[in-house]
Formats: structure tokens, C-alpha cells, sequence
């Protein structure tokens, strides 16, 4: 064990207030933070805490956790709110361990999952219907800057000539949804970042991309194809556009309207195809050398096809 | 194939390493090994079908190119978003995607075919 996971398990375990915490083992390493889980009073627990030089995402997450359980979203249950803390050097929260299934293919594919597949549709309808529910004020100082802007800003920024984009741009900017309702929105619901076991949904995860903004947001995400993981169905590979229209009505008296979740599955396809040249140059400017994160710099013509599929006719 | 060089050439050099990754390292290995040895195999196949139709591609794209007037596609990228191409757009929209479809050609040449009917309609 190396000097810095002893430092990081004695201040754990202060944090804590416990003499001692048991089995810290690192589980990711994602691009903006750490992920660990530990046992403390016979207890497991995960800890996330920023990576160094990490642009302060955690910032809000213990509060959004909190505000969207207490709207009946599940997530994990937050321990402690080291988000304004310097105890483990870097902003951190301690959450409790939900156990699941997250592996996008092993969801879509396993014997074990039929239940939860059938019920996903309403399942996450119903998650999203509650957390969109919720004032905005609840959840104080989340962004609330305009996507599209800025994943253009972020295109321009990365220097990579991309024509395709350029005319979808063009075709979100000329055919922008009249302004929404505003709420919190999760940025990044789908496929990989909820937990999922044979009884259904578990737990929504990974909400550092959760900001202000058109609810509707939550649901083009969702449908866009790269979450589908090969298989056929829109929406997470699991259901229909219908089926989830009608769900989201059900629970949130709001019935979504087609184009405008059209709009937003369209700029989700852009947006995962800026992420995609995001990665690549990760790997390029030798920040994260990996020939995963090379390989996905390919990965982007699919984004720009699936975004002209969209497309044809409505231009 | 590439005077000076002997043979074997690049591609086939490349589908000699590709075909010995596929056959020897896939049992026994951890799941994380076995998962980057799939990246690498994709990322050789991919390298392999780009030497194959790079060439041609990069003659067609250069006739697209002249087409419109641009020298690069940092030139028309620059030029769609300067709302250049207003009176051409039917024309413009065609040639990109014939560009999209010869990188996916390259890249992943399933996706077309993996794609299924429900991909651009609501209900």
C-alpha cells in the first residue's frame, strides 16, 4: 500500500470519526474524480473525491443528492458532505454502497435483468418526472449557461475541423424549441451511470453533470444512440419513444412534445461526439495516454451520421 | 507493395499482428486485458481497412473539396459557419455526408448496417 492510500485511510477514518476504516480500495479512476470504497463500523461505503486539478464538479453533488431523495429519486445515501472540506485535500463526499448492476451490456443483455428491463421505461420516467419536479431553487448555484453555446465554444476550442457539425449547428440553431420550463436536470442519465438490480431500478448515479435547464434535455440524452449499446430500441436500448412519452406523462402530468425531444437527442449526438474528440485529445496531449481513448477519436463519424439520420427530411 | 520496402507490407504486417492478438491472448486474461485487447484489435482493423481505401477516399474527398470551392475542411468549416453555403445547402449536406460515410467506411463499417428502423422516427 503506498503512502498516500495509508495518509488517505488515517484521514478517512478521522473524517469518519472511527478508529479505523477496513478494505480502501480504489474502484475508478474517471476523468474528474476517484472513486473508492471502504468499510467503516461493518459498514460499506463509497468515498468520491476530485481528482487534482479537478474544476470542482463535486461542488454541488451532496446537495443535489439530497434534494433529489427527498423528491423520491434514488440515489445513494449521503454520509458525509465533504464538498467544502480540505480534510482529504480535495472537495469529497462519503456515500452509502448500493449494490448493482451498472455494466450498460450486462443490463441489456443478462437473463438476470428481464424484470428491470421491462420496467426501465417507467422506472426513469418516473425518476426523471420527480427530479424535474423540483424548484431550482432547491439546488443553489447549479449552471444554468446554454448547452448548445457552450459545447459550440468547446468544438471551436479543440481545433478539429468537423464540416458535419457545423451544419447541425446550424440546424439547432435555426430550430431551437421555444423557451421551456426550466429545472434541474441530470446531463447525464443513461445507461452506465444508474444502478440496476433484478428488481428494477436502484439508483441514479454520477450527477456531475446536473445543471439547469430544459427538462427535456434528460430525455433526448437518453434516446441518443451511443446509449443504446448496440442494441435496437431508442430509448437506452430498452423502449420506445412512445412508451416513454407516455410514461413521463403518467408521472409528470407533462406530455413531452416529440420535436422538441427530437432537438435534444440531436444536440446529445453533437454533445457525445465533442466528448468523443475530447477523449481522443486526452490521449493526444499525452494528459491520459491510451489507445482506447485514441481509438475513440474514430468514434466521432458515428456521432455525425447519427445526427444526419436524424436529420433527413427535416432539414 | 512501397518501394524500397520488401515484403511483407504495411497492411500485411499489420494483419499478421492483428491476427496473432486475436488468436493467443484471449483466454485467461483478466477481463480489463481481454477488453483492451479488443480495442487493439478494432484499432489494427481499422488502421488495416485505411490503408486499403485511404488512398481512393482521399482522391474523392479532394474532388469534394474542389467542388465547393474549399481547400481543407478547416476552410469549410469555417465557410458553413460563415453561412457561405446559404444558396447550396441540398449540395453541401449531400457531399458531407458522402465524406461522413467514408470515414465511417474506415472506422466502423457495421454501424450502417447495425442500425435499426426506429433510429429517426418518434413513434
Amino acid at each position: 500500500m503506498s503512502t498516500s492510500q495509508d495518509a488517505l485511510e488515517r484521514n478517512l477514518a478521522h473524517v469518519m470519526g472511527v478508529e479505523y476504516i477496513s478494505d480502501l480500495t480504489r474502484l475508478t479512476a474517471g476523468a474528474s474524480r476517484e472513486t473508492w470504497s471502504f468499510v467503516a463500523r461493518d459498514q460499506k461505503l463509497i468515498l468520491q473525491r476530485e481528482r487534482s486539478g479537478g474544476v470542482g464538479r463535486l461542488r454541488h453533488e451532496p446537495a443535489l443528492l439530497r434534494a433529489a431523495h427527498g423528491a423520491g429519486v434514488p440515489v445513494p445515501e449521503v454520509v458525509i458532505d465533504g464538498s467544502r472540506s480540505d480534510e482529504l485535500e480535495r472537495p469529497f463526499m462519503v456515500v452509502r454502497f448500493i449494490d448493482g448492476e451498472t455494466i450498460a451490456r450486462r443490463i441489456l443483455r443478462d437473463g438476470a435483468f428481464a424484470r428491470a428491463r421491462s420496467t426501465f421505461v417507467t422506472d426513469v420516467a418516473d425518476t426523471l418526472a420527480r427530479l424535474h419536479s423540483l424548484p431550482i431553487e432547491a439546488v443553489p448555484g447549479l449552471d444554468a449557461s446554454d448547452p448548445l453555446t457552450m459545447y459550440e465554444k468547446l468544438l471551436r476550442d479543440l481545433g478539429q475541423p468537423h464540416p458535419a457539425f457545423e451544419l447541425v449547428i446550424r440546424w439547432l440553431r435555426e430550430h431551437r424549441p421555444p423557451s421551456a420550463r426550466q429545472s434541474i436536470v441530470h446531463g447525464d442519465l443513461r445507461l452506465g451511470n444508474v444502478l440496476v438490480d433484478e428488481g428494477g431500478l436502484r439508483a441514479v448515479l454520477d450527477w456531475e453533470l446536473a445543471h439547469v435547464g430544459d427538462p427535456m434535455e434528460d430525455l433526448g440524452w437518453l434516446c441518443v444512440r451511443a446509449w443504446r449499446f448496440g442494441s435496437q430500441a431508442p430509448v437506452a436500448g430498452i423502449g420506445s419513444y412512445k412508451e416513454l412519452f407516455e410514461a413521463y406523462e403518467q408521472a409528470s402530468g407533462v406530455r413531452p412534445d416529440a420535436d422538441v425531444v427530437r432537438w435534444w437527442e440531436v444536440f446529445g449526438t453533437l454533445r457525445w461526439g465533442v466528448i468523443c474528440i475530447m477523449q481522443m485529445t486526452a490521449h493526444m496531449t499525452g494528459m491520459t495516454r491510451s489507445h482506447e481513448l485514441a481509438a475513440i477519436g474514430r468514434r466521432v463519424c458515428e456521432t455525425e451520421y447519427d445526427a444526419f439520420r436524424l436529420l433527413e427530411g427535416r432539414w | 507493395m512501397a518501394a524500397p520496402h520488401d515484403a511483407p507490407n504495411a497492411g500485411e504486417l499489420l494483419t499478421a499482428v492483428r491476427e496473432w492478438l486475436e488468436r493467443e491472448t484471449f483466454d485467461g486474461r483478466s477481463s480489463s486485458t481481454r477488453f483492451h485487447t479488443r480495442v487493439a484489435v478494432n484499432v489494427l482493423s481499422m488502421v488495416e481497412r485505411e490503408i486499403a481505401l485511404g488512398p481512393d477516399q482521399a482522391i474523392r474527398h479532394r474532388e469534394r473539396l474542389t467542388q465547393l470551392g474549399c481547400a481543407d475542411d478547416h476552410e469549410l468549416a469555417r465557410r458553413i459557419r460563415d453561412g457561405e453555403f446559404e444558396q447550396r445547402q441540398d449540395e453541401v449536406r449531400a457531399l458531407v455526408f458522402e465524406s461522413i460515410c467514408d470515414k465511417l467506411a474506415v472506422a466502423n463499417p457495421s454501424y450502417v448496417d447495425d442500425e435499426m428502423g426506429e433510429a429517426g422516427s418518434v413513434v
